[in-house]
Parts: structure tokens; sequence; C-alpha cells
């Protein structure tokens, strides 16, 4: 054939087969009829009216933003001279034809007639279709693996996921022997890992969004495509997830357009509301800011706070109002948001045990009698000193916005609201500062929410309180208060000095009693076990501490239920270790280990992480390079009843013999093993040493010489033996004579 | 243990040697200067003066009458163990990074430092055991330049006809003494600088440590890798304990970056480790720098760390180290 040169002119061109060529570059013609809608619903007339009909009917179109020409419109006629009551319109294209099918269709023309538009091509479509009704076959079903399959493991151990490198682990923890990798993945995820609250799923971030995934091979359960998300907050009982983005969303042109992805009306937003089952969207918002204008404007999050049944969802306008937002609608509740002048920070109180129990029975036994009184939920949210007005903390229901208590304080210059998690006891730090400013202790305002007329009760405090926390289930806390001067100014090297105090409640007098004070710590964190009693007091981000304090609440408990014990008098030091460089200290959720982890997140030191006993013996340690994260899979609330657990308790012995016999029938089991693991590199060495040596005498023959370089030359072996050489050496004599 | 602490240096070590009967430490350091000892009661028994550098290393041969010094001033020097007369030079244009006797005590291999526009080398002499040793030859046998990275530590192998060297890049080869020619290699024997080099008795395996922070174990023949010792420090000596299964290893963080970090966290201890199950079995503290260099009596009663801190650590074992069993009965083959 010829050659494709510019030139190639010198063929002629008759031989050339172009065919290929033209079939590419041919003009396409509209042969379709996708430009053609076909109106139905158009008044029936007469063809001397024709004129004034098209002419009404292409302005009504054009006021539309659908131009269509008179001409351009056919109207087919009957033989009786009437019109048949419908037009065929001819647009440019298929995309004018669209437009205007989307805002005509339906229109109403007058009164009595309304337009009904279809495609001319959807006609033929619809009447091509084959009538016979062909069964589908039937979609295979497929098991999905239960989500909380880790919960019956039949030797009841935890669950954690670890973060090194870009190497994502599940692991078991248990005995010794049960501690092992479950599932590890590499480049699992890009920014972190995260559990959801009861522990179902995995979510990791990606540059796209956010995935979740579970059950026991860790299939991906759902996804929410967030671009560049940073932050995710789950909802507590793991319905709806929220995630954050620093980069306001952005819809691309022709992006995916569908229920589980944004919408140009998210654009410009920053935070997401997701439905975790359906992966749909709900809905977005901007992120908001405290007010005041100083350049490090923090965000707080979670940004959206969930009441305990995920029944709403609050955020903050700092300043104006708190917004409640009703699931799974995610409209306003009440049409209006809560407008509370000043309003810094709300928290909802959590649900106890007890008003789960009540839920469970009021929904059980429901149906037939509605609850004689819809429950409510709770909200605590503080206003700061404007003016004249003081600063004041108030207790609200939810939703009949009812105020239930309100509480005026003075001279306060930063509030911060602790629940406990049962929701008994509210606890406000108020950081105070004297008359002049110039100084700053603390009041604890606590509200017990439990009792009529939530009486409140105040400790006063010299010192500034660093870290607050409730015993979980519990009636004390802990608190680490330090009057250091260096507080406030963090440098290299500077270890803050801190005391660390206990209250516990007293119920006969009702109000919050010293129980101990530990001085003279640099612990700056206070870790209470889940299950209360321990507690873990741990020195972190410090760069020459890193102590770890475990601390046991209860230790005589027995005598002091029996004979009402001296005040504070269960305390007991149970052990103190320490872990380099610590960062992160949690707990697991049967409270019976701890984990402390150095993550190279803050440094690079020594990183990796410890498994300690509720005691602070060390149970594994791992320094990782690169390690970045640990986290503790969370169990859901028990299934067990309350009688069931409590047969538990009493049969306690038994089980424990049982769980022992196992133990020390598993120790034998594992030595044994171990040992035969022994034994076969022992085996494999000196195997290795016999051929060695045999090919070590085969060379030294071959070089010439005695086979073994002991005997070359030193032919008999010496047996070692001491001399003791003893030199007599004459130096003078003398005779002399005696004379006697 | 009773540790004897030698305070003869005032710079910090770079080598120490046992003789073969264990009864004389040899040690050598950035101070110019080489001191022996008597191991039992840590008593100085003299000195070697001459070099005008860092005393890179040193070797001792088999009768305890040749000890060989390679050092920074570019020389190689021979001495008389028992009078301390330096008995030969050999000059070259750069530093000696590295000597070490053939097992018969008839030739010295050195390294010297690749710098100035000089390749590194590595020479091979001959030893005239006969006469005071002052006359010796100039000359090497032979030498060769290793392509790549530069060779750091370096030995006769198995047979004296190959010697055995690790590298900068954490490569471990075999080279053809008379030829120059490499036998075998191993790239990725290690990830980092392959810091030290020790035989065992019988040369048919050896130990590297590496700033990797692993030391292994190789079969010497085949430079495979028999066992590996993961710790969390750069290592920069590792030890092969005669007649009990373990190994010893010597490092911590650099000296560079010690200064930033508290005195725990350098990991400054010598660490033993089982040499076949790879498990740690104990650890022994003392120095306030890194580990140097580790050198275990050839009769296994003790050993000596020198490190960065410019002490040197005699370790006597007690009783109990040869009674222990940590595994139970084994009969382990040296």
């Amino acid at each position: 054939m010829a050659p494709n040169g510019v030139n190639g002119s010198a063929y002629d061109d008759e031989d050339i087969d172009y065919s290929d060529i033209e079939a590419k570059y041919q003009v396409q013609y509209d042969e379709g009829f996708d430009n053609i809608l076909v109106v139905d619903g158009v008044p029936v007339i007469d063809k001397s009216k024709l004129d004034k009909l098209l002419q009404k009917i292409s302005k009504d179109f054009s006021r539309k933003g659908c131009p269509i020409k008179p001409e351009n419109i056919t109207m087919p006629w009957t033989e009786s001279g009437k019109s048949k009551g419908f037009i065929f319109m001819e647009f440019k294209n298929g995309d004018d034809a669209s437009r205007a099918l989307a805002t005509m269709n339906g229109h109403p023309f007058d009164t009595k007639h309304t337009f009904l538009i279809n495609r001319f091509t959807d006609f033929e479509r619809y009447l091509a279709l084959d009538e016979t009704y062909v069964e589908p076959p039937p979609e295979e079903y497929k098991s999905k693996e239960h989500l909380r399959a880790w919960l019956g493991d039949p030797q009841g151990r935890d669950q954690y996921a670890t973060y090194r490198g870009d190497d994502v682990e599940v692991h078991w923890h248990g005995k010794p022997s049960q501690c092992e990798v479950s599932y590890s993945k590499v480049n699992w995820t890009d920014l972190y890992v995260s559990w959801s609250p009861m522990g179902t799923y995995a979510a990791t971030l990606h540059r796209q969004g956010v995935r979740l995934w579970g059950g026991s091979s860790w299939e991906p359960q759902s996804r929410f495509a967030h671009p560049l998300v940073k932050l995710i907050d789950f909802s507590p009982n793991e319905q709806y997830l929220v995630t954050w983005s620093y980069d306001p969303i952005v819809v691309r042109e022709g992006a995916e357009q569908g229920p589980q992805y944004f919408s140009p009306e998210d654009e410009g937003n920053n935070i997401a509301v997701w439905d975790i089952k359906t992966g749909h969207l709900l809905r977005t918002f901007p992120s908001a800011y405290p007010e005041g204008d100083d350049q490090k404007k923090q965000m707080a999050w979670p940004a959206l706070k969930w009441s305990p049944d995920d029944k709403y969802v609050a955020r903050v306008t700092p300043g104006q109002q708190i917004s409640v937002y009703e699931l799974p609608g995610m409209g306003l509740q009440g049409k209006k948001s809560i407008k509370i002048e000043g309003v810094v920070d709300f928290e909802w109180r959590p649900l106890g045990d007890r008003d789960r129990e009540e839920i469970e029975n009021e929904n059980k036994a429901g149906g037939g009698k509605a609850p004689k009184k819809a429950r409510e939920n709770t909200l605590a949210f503080w206003t700061p000193e404007v003016q004249n007005q003081p600063a004041r903390v108030s207790l609200m229901n939810f939703p009949s916005r009812e105020t239930l208590r309100q509480k005026n304080l003075f001279n306060v210059s930063e509030c911060k609201l602790y629940w406990q998690n049962q929701g008994d006891f509210l606890c406000v730090k108020v950081d105070r500062h004297t008359k002049t400013k110039k100084s700053i202790f603390c009041n604890l305002e606590i509200f017990r929410v439990r009792e009529k007329d939530f009486p409140v009760e105040v400790v006063e405090l010299k010192d500034t309180v660093t870290d607050f926390s409730w015993e979980p289930k519990g009636e004390r806390f802990a608190l680490v208060s330090s009057s250091d001067p260096n507080l406030g100014n963090p440098g290299p090297g500077i270890t803050i000095k801190t005391d660390v105090s206990f209250y516990q409640h007293e119920r006969s007098k009702g109000d919050f009693k010293l129980l101990k004070t530990l001085p003279g710590r640099t612990s700056n964190t206070v870790r209470w076990s889940p299950r209360g009693r321990h507690v873990v007091l741990a020195t972190v981000g410090s760069s020459s501490k890193s102590e770890l304090e475990f601390w046991d609440l209860d230790f005589n408990i027995e005598e002091t239920r029996r004979e009402g014990a001296p005040w504070g008098s269960g305390i007991q030091h149970l052990g103190t270790a320490d872990h380099y460089g610590v960062t992160d200290a949690e707990w697991d959720p049967s409270g019976r280990y701890l984990a402390t982890s150095a993550s190279a997140w803050r440094h690079t030191l020594e990183n990796g992480y410890a498994i300690w006993d509720f005691r602070g013996q060390e149970l594994e340690k791992h320094i990782l390079d690169r390690f970045k994260q640990f986290l503790w899979r969370p169990r859901p609330p028990s299934l067990l009843t309350k009688e069931q657990q409590k047969q538990i308790r009493r049969n306690l012995k038994e089980f424990s013999r049982v769980f022992d016999e196992e133990d020390a029938a598993e120790e034998s089991n594992v030595s044994a093993e171990l040992i035969a693991h022994r034994k076969r590199l022992v085996d494999e060495w000196n195997a290795w040493r016999q051929r060695c040596r045999d090919d070590i005498a085969d060379d030294r023959r071959k070089r010439g010489k005695k086979a073994d370089p002991a005997n070359e030359k030193q032919p008999v072996e010496e047996e070692k033996e001491e001399i003791e050489v003893w030199v007599d050496e004459v130096i003078e004599q003398i005779e002399e004579e005696v004379l006697e | 243990m009773r540790p004897i602490l030698l305070q003869g240096h005032e710079r910090s070590l770079t080598q120490i040697k046992f003789n073969k009967e264990g009864d004389l430490l040899f040690s050598c350091s950035k101070d110019h200067v080489i001191n022996v000892w008597y191991t039992h009661n840590g008593e100085r028994l003299g000195t070697y003066d001459g070099h005008n550098g860092t005393v890179w290393t040193i070797d001792v041969d088999s009768q305890s009458r040749f000890l060989v010094s390679g050092s920074a001033d570019n020389m190689m020097r021979l001495w008389s163990v028992q009078s301390g007369k330096c008995l030969f030079r050999w000059e070259f244009p750069t530093a000696v990074k590295r000597v070490a006797f053939s097992e018969d005590d008839d030739q010295v291999v050195c390294i010297t430092e690749q710098r100035m526009g000089h390749q590194g080398a590595v020479r091979i002499f001959d030893i005239n055991r006969d006469g005071d040793g002052t006359e010796q030859n100039k000359e090497p046998l032979s030498m060769f330049n290793p392509i790549g990275s530069k060779a750091v530590v370096c030995a006769f192998a198995h047979r004296p006809d190959v010697i055995v060297t690790g590298h900068e890049s954490g490569k471990i080869s075999l080279f053809d003494a008379k030829t120059g020619d490499e036998i075998a290699s191993n790239e990725h024997a290690h990830r980092d600088v392959v810091t030290d080099l020790q035989l065992s008795p019988d040369r048919s395996y050896f130990i590297t440590s590496s700033k990797d922070k692993t030391a292994r174990i190789h079969e010497t023949r085949t430079i495979t890798v028999l066992k590996t010792f993961v710790t969390e420090t750069p290592l920069n000596s590792a030890a092969i304990a005669p007649s009990k299964p373990y190994v010893l290893l010597g490092g911590g963080q650099d000296a560079m970056s010690v200064t930033t970090t508290s005195l725990r966290q350098g990991k400054f201890e010598t660490r033993f480790w089982h040499k076949i199950f790879e498990e740690e079995v104990g650890r022994v503290k003392g120095h306030f720098g890194p580990v140097n260099t580790i050198a275990v009596s050839p009769q296994g009663d003790c050993y000596a760390s020198g490190g960065e801190d410019g002490f040197v650590r005699v370790h006597h074992y007690d009783e109990s180290y040869f009674r222990a069993k940590p595994y139970g009965d084994l009969e382990i083959e040296e």
C-alpha cells in the first residue's frame, strides 16, 4: 500500500483504499429522534386556530427557557379536520429536548390542559417491548458474616488494632499463648484507624473518604465519599457517622450523583453526616469555630454531639444558639434552634444502665399503652459572664426545652462540663480568677442529677486543675491539680509537678469528700478502668518522666463493707511501672489490662507499645520503629440479664477453677511445644556442626596438615598442672666462730 | 560477676583483643596508645607507644609473640608483645582500619581506608617469624581493591587463601587472597554498615554486627545467614562465647545523638543472646556511652567490653554462669 507520506501524491489516488479513513471521519448525522418530543395534553382544535395555539405554546416554552419556533412544531390531524390533541416538537439537539422535557413536563397549559411530555424514542422503545413476563432469576442469597463474630471467640479474648508504618494489624489478646495476629493488611488506611463505639466496625481513612470494615474476614461494609476526610465520629449506637475535612466540599462537573454523594448544595461545607447502614448522605454543615478573632481558632471536635439514644444530634453556634436535629431526617427539631445568648459549650447527659433497662422494658411493654411520660434527653450548657450578667450553667430537658436547673457563677474565666458516665452527676469545672485577674483557681460545681431539685455542691480548690475524670459507674472522681509556676508554658525538659486527689460521694451527708491526695507527682493523666475501682496515673508526653502508677481504690473491700473502715483506707498502691516516652494509655474493655504506647506521631524515640495487667506487671512489650497507633476494640454492652450476671458472680469460684485448670493444661502444652521446637533447633545446629567439622578436617588434609589443629603443634594434650619452683640461692656464706 | 574497670585510656576504645590463653588483654583507643593488661587482676602490664594517630585496630598472634596494629597515622606496626618494641612499620597512603592474623600466624591481612583519592585496599603480608621479627617484607604478598561499597572489616576465612570482608553497605563477601577475585557475596547480609566481624574458633562460622540493629551468624563457606539477632539499638560489636551457646552484642545510640537522650535511653549494655534460639538471655550494664568493642576470652571464663566512655570493663563469670542451664539439658555443639 501507499506510504502515509505527505508527498505521496505521486501515487494514483484511485488505487488507494480510503474506506477505513472515511468510516472514521464520516460526519455523524443525527439519525436518531432524540431531539423530538411528543407533547400530549394539547387542546383539540381545528385548523383555523392552529397559528394562535402554536404561538401560545411557543411562548410558554420560551418563558421557561426552552425556546421553540412554531415552525418546528408539527401537529397531526384527524380525517375530520380536528387536531389529535398531541404535537411533535423538534429541538436543535437531544440536550435541548431533555431540558424541555424536564421543565415542561406536567406544565399546566390552562385549567383543563396539562402537558405530558415524552420522548419520541420512548414510544418506539416501549412499543417494541416484549410483553411476555420473564421471571427474573432469584438472586443468590449470600450470607453475610456476623459483624460481632469476634465476641464469639471461644477463649473470650479481646482484640486490638495496631498501626505501624503502613501495616495495620488486628491482634487477639488473651493468655500469653493465645496472643496472635488475627488479620493484617498493608496500606489499609492512609491516615489512621478507628473503631466504632461498640467495636462493630473498623473505619479506615483514605483520600477518597471513609471505609468501614467488619466481620471475621474484614469484608468492606460501606463507604462514604468525603474527599480528604481528616476526622470522623460515630454516633453512640453506631447508626450514623460524622466526617470532617479541612477542605470545603467541592462538587466537580459531572461528579456522580445520588443519595450517597455530595450534591451542589453541599458545596463549601466541611462536616457531613451519614447513615451507616445505607451509606446515604444525610446532611452537611460548615464547621463552626468558637467566637473571637484570634488567629489560632480551633475547632472543637466532635463538632456534632449525639444524644445517647441516637435520636438527636446537636451543634453549637458559639455565642448564639444550639441547633438540634432530629434523626433520621436531619431536620431542625421544632423548626428552630435553641437561642441562648453567649452559649459556649454543651453536653448531652449520658444514659445510665438503669435508664437503658427502663427504655428496654418500656419498649417491650409498649405497643399497647403509651409510656406515661415521654422519656426526655437532658442537655447541660454554660454561658460566660457578659456585662452585668453572671455566668450561668443550665440543665435543660429536650425536646420539651424545659429548663431544669440554673446556677449563676461569678468571676468565671472558663468552664468545662463533665458528666459521670451513668448520668448521675454533672461536674462543672469552673476556672475562676481573683478580682485582680492575676491568679486562677478552680471550683468544682457538682450537680446531683438523680436527686430532687438537683442539689449542687461546691468543692473549692486553690490550685489549677489540669485533668478531671469520673470513675465509670462510680461515685468517685480523680483530679490532677498543679500549682507549678511552669504550668502553661511548656518547654523542653520541663516536667510539671502535680498533685493527684481522689474524692468520693458521701451518701449520708450527700457531699463530696477528699479521700486522699498524692502530692508531688508528675502524673498528668488519669485513666480509670472502665469497670471502675482501678485507676492508673500516667506521666504522658514528657521527655524525661514516664511513670505509670497503678492504684486500687477498694483494696480491702470486704473489710470496708463490714465495719465501716476509716474514710479512704481502701486506697492501695499496687505497683509502679515505667514506659519510656509513653504518649497514650488505654484500658482494655474488660478493665483487666492497660495498654500504653509511644507513638511516632509524637516523637521517634523508642516507639512501640506495652500491655500491663491491672497491678502494673508487664505482660508484653514491643518496641517497633514507626509505631503509630494502638486501639482496643470496644465491646458492646452485655446481652446477659441482670439475673444472669448475678448468677455468674455467685458462681465465680466454680468458673475460676475451670479457668485455672485450663491455664495449667495449656502451660504444660505450650512448654512441650517450645521444648520440641528448641530440640529441633539444637539438632539442626548439631548436625550442621558435625558437617562443618568433617569439612574442615578434609580441607586440612588436602592442605597437607594434620586434621586436628590442636594436635599439630602440641601432639600430646598437656594436662594443666601447676609447677611450683623453689629456688634456693646462696647469697653469702659466713662462718663465724663462736667463742664459748 | 565482678567487673574490673581498666582506666588506661583517655579516649574512646576502638578494639580490644584477648590472647589465646586469655591471660592478656590488648586494648587500643583513639588516644594513640595500645595497652596490655593482666586479665585476672586488671593490672596494666605495659604499653606499645609509637603510633601518632587513632589506633583503629589490633591483633595478636596465637603464640602471644607478635602484635600487629593499624592506625590513622597511615601505619601498620608489628610489635613484640613481650618487650613492647616496635619491630617493623609498613606505611600506606591512608589510615589502616582493620588488621588480622591468619590461623597459622604467618600472614596478616589489613584494610586501608578509602580516602584522599585512594581506593580502599585489602593487602596481605607475609610475616617472617624467624629471627627477632625486624626483617619483614615491605611489599604485600597480594593486594586488591574491592569494587563497590568499601570494606570495613575483614579476616582470614576458613582457608588461609580466602578473605572474608564486611562492607559499608552491609555486604559480606569472600575474596580470593591471591587474585583478589570475589568468590561469593551476600549483598543484603545487613541493611547498614557492618561494624564488627568475629570468627568462631574453627573459623567455620562468624558473627557480624551492624548499625541496622541486628547481628547475624553466617556460615563461612557459603556466607549464608544462619541466625539473626534483632535488637533495638545500633550494634557496634558482636562476639561468640566459647563453651556456652551465647553470643555477646554491644552497641548503643550513636555517640552523636547520645547527649539528647537519657542514660537509660541509650541502651549502653552488653546483651547476651542465645546463639541457637535467637532469644535474649541477659544484659550487663555499666558503660555510660555506647559499647564499641567486645572480646571474649578464648578460655571462656571472662569477657571484656570497651566503650565510647574510655573504659574497658573486664567481667569474670561467676560460678553460676557455668552451672546455669536456662534452657535445660540440651547438648549443643560448639
